[in-house]
């Protein structure tokens, strides 16, 4: 066993992290814990009896005993702690399997799909196709909901991996804008997008911020009712940068709204309003930006709307 | 004709893309694991090949070793198409030679299309 192996094996902080345990959750880090506990009571109870009792062989006797009563205790405890780690890496593993093994055939499927309604292997008579696009909007909402499921659990499992890098809120902003126009006008809604000039970057995983925005957009589309307008804005604050999406729509009610960013919470007014929504939106939003060291946020008034805000740190560096 | 081999051992996808490919007017052979991919790219000389990496007898990253090593079919774009979306694994798969990297779970069977197209030079019909 070469010196590398026998230091890797110390090195309990990294495997722990592999278990995606904190440390007082890993049973490696319990056992050595459990160990010096052993010694240490084993030393006092030595000291204690040397000083009051005279028999040697008692003073033996009563430590070897202590050692022993701890001893057990600690297997017990390390064995336990060693279950909680098992269960911990079956869910990670169940997400590995979820990840893979279940959106795979839901690939498969949207291709398929996908192939019947482009009518490349023969045209599709006007009546089947509107069960063809039931098809298509029902399992596109399944492998929506599939991700967001597989997204939280990579959250509660401290393993939501960032790829960071410089990028331009405004320009994400935009993005999502645009490919919302469809269902904002099919919804009667009017975007009114505002923006200062020549903001700086922040650094952050490009993607998640824009799952953050395009879930605040597509929220207040969603709960506006008849005709209405989301207003969308981003500033500068001091060294942050601003992001706000202001409806005008069904709104939250004051009794739901300590439970918003809770994970599957859905207030009464949305599920009255729309049957659609996982509620699980706002969780990952919130961890998003937590993530990205910033503040979200919100107001509400019910029947008045809602705005949605969130904060991300302006990146100090050399990019900008 | 323009000729595509497709490597991937789910039969529902080789049916799917072999219908869309035709229809799209080219010649598509198809493999269901890598030994026969790597033989079959070697005999048919393909002008494009589509790559799954999880695949039976030969894994997908060591296909594309051996197609980049032959002077035969080391010419010949490869287009991975896979669910591993690990960076370490896209990363792995460009350094082996690889044209392009597709995650099937973020495209469309329209996207896929344009991006093989697009590799072989044709204009979008």
């Amino acid at each position: 066993m070469s010196l590398k192996t026998i230091l890797s094996q110390l090195n309990f902080r990294q495997r722990c992290k592999r278990y995606g345990l904190s440390l007082w959750q890993c049973p490696d880090f319990v056992f050595i814990i459990m160990g010096i506990v052993v010694i240490f009571s084993a030393l006092f109870t030595y000291t204690i009896s040397f000083r009051y009792i005279e028999d040697p062989l008692l003073i033996a006797l009563i430590v070897i005993l202590i050692s022993w009563v701890l001893l057990i205790l600690g297997y017990i405890v390390t064995h336990a702690v060693e279950k909680l780690a098992e269960a911990t890496r079956l869910k990670l593993e169940f997400l590995t399997i979820m990840s893979h093994q279940l959106r795979a055939p839901f690939a498969n499927l949207r291709w398929v799909i996908d192939l019947l309604v482009s009518g490349r292997i023969g045209s599709v008579p006007e009546d089947q196709k509107e069960y063809l696009d039931i098809l298509k909007e029902n399992s596109a909402r399944l492998e929506e909901l599939i991700n967001k499921i597989i997204t939280v659990s990579k959250i509660e499992s401290g393993r939501l991996p960032l790829e960071k890098k410089p990028i331009s809120l405004k320009e994400i902003v935009q993005k999502v804008i645009h490919g919302s126009k469809v269902f904002a006008e099919a919804s009667n809604v009017e975007i009114e997008f505002h923006s200062e000039d020549n903001l700086p970057n922040v650094v952050g995983d490009e993607s998640r911020i824009r799952e953050v925005v395009e879930n605040f957009i597509d929220n207040a589309i969603k709960y506006t009712k008849n005709k209405g307008k989301v207003k969308v804005s981003l500033l500068k604050k001091g060294n942050w940068l601003y992001f706000e999406v202001k409806d005008s729509g069904i709104g939250i009610p004051k009794e739901d709204q300590k439970y918003i960013f809770q994970k599957f919470f859905r207030s009464q007014t949305a599920l009255r309003r729309q049957a659609r929504g996982s509620g699980l939106g706002l969780f990952i939003a919130k961890s998003i930006i937590l993530a990205h060291k910033g503040k979200i946020g919100f107001s509400s008034e019910e029947g008045k709307g809602s705005t949605f805000w969130f904060t991300l740190p302006i990146s100090l560096s050399k990019d900008n | 004709m323009k000729k595509i081999l497709f490597i991937e051992d789910e039969a529902v996808l080789q049916k799917t893309f072999e219908g869309a490919f035709r229809a799209e007017g080219y010649d598509v052979i198809s493999a269901l694991d890598g030994e026969t991919g790597v033989k079959l790219a070697k005999s048919e000389k393909p002008d494009l090949i589509l790559l799954d990496l999880v695949l039976p007898k030969l894994n997908g990253f060591e296909v594309l070793r051996r197609l980049k090593n032959d002077s035969d079919t080391k010419e010949i774009p490869v287009i991975i198409l896979t669910n591993l979306e690990r960076m370490s694994d896209i990363d792995k798969a460009l350094e082996l030679g690889a044209t392009t990297y597709l995650v099937k779970v973020d495209y469309s069977l329209d996207e896929v299309i344009k991006k093989v197209k697009k590799t072989l030079g044709d204009s979008d019909k």
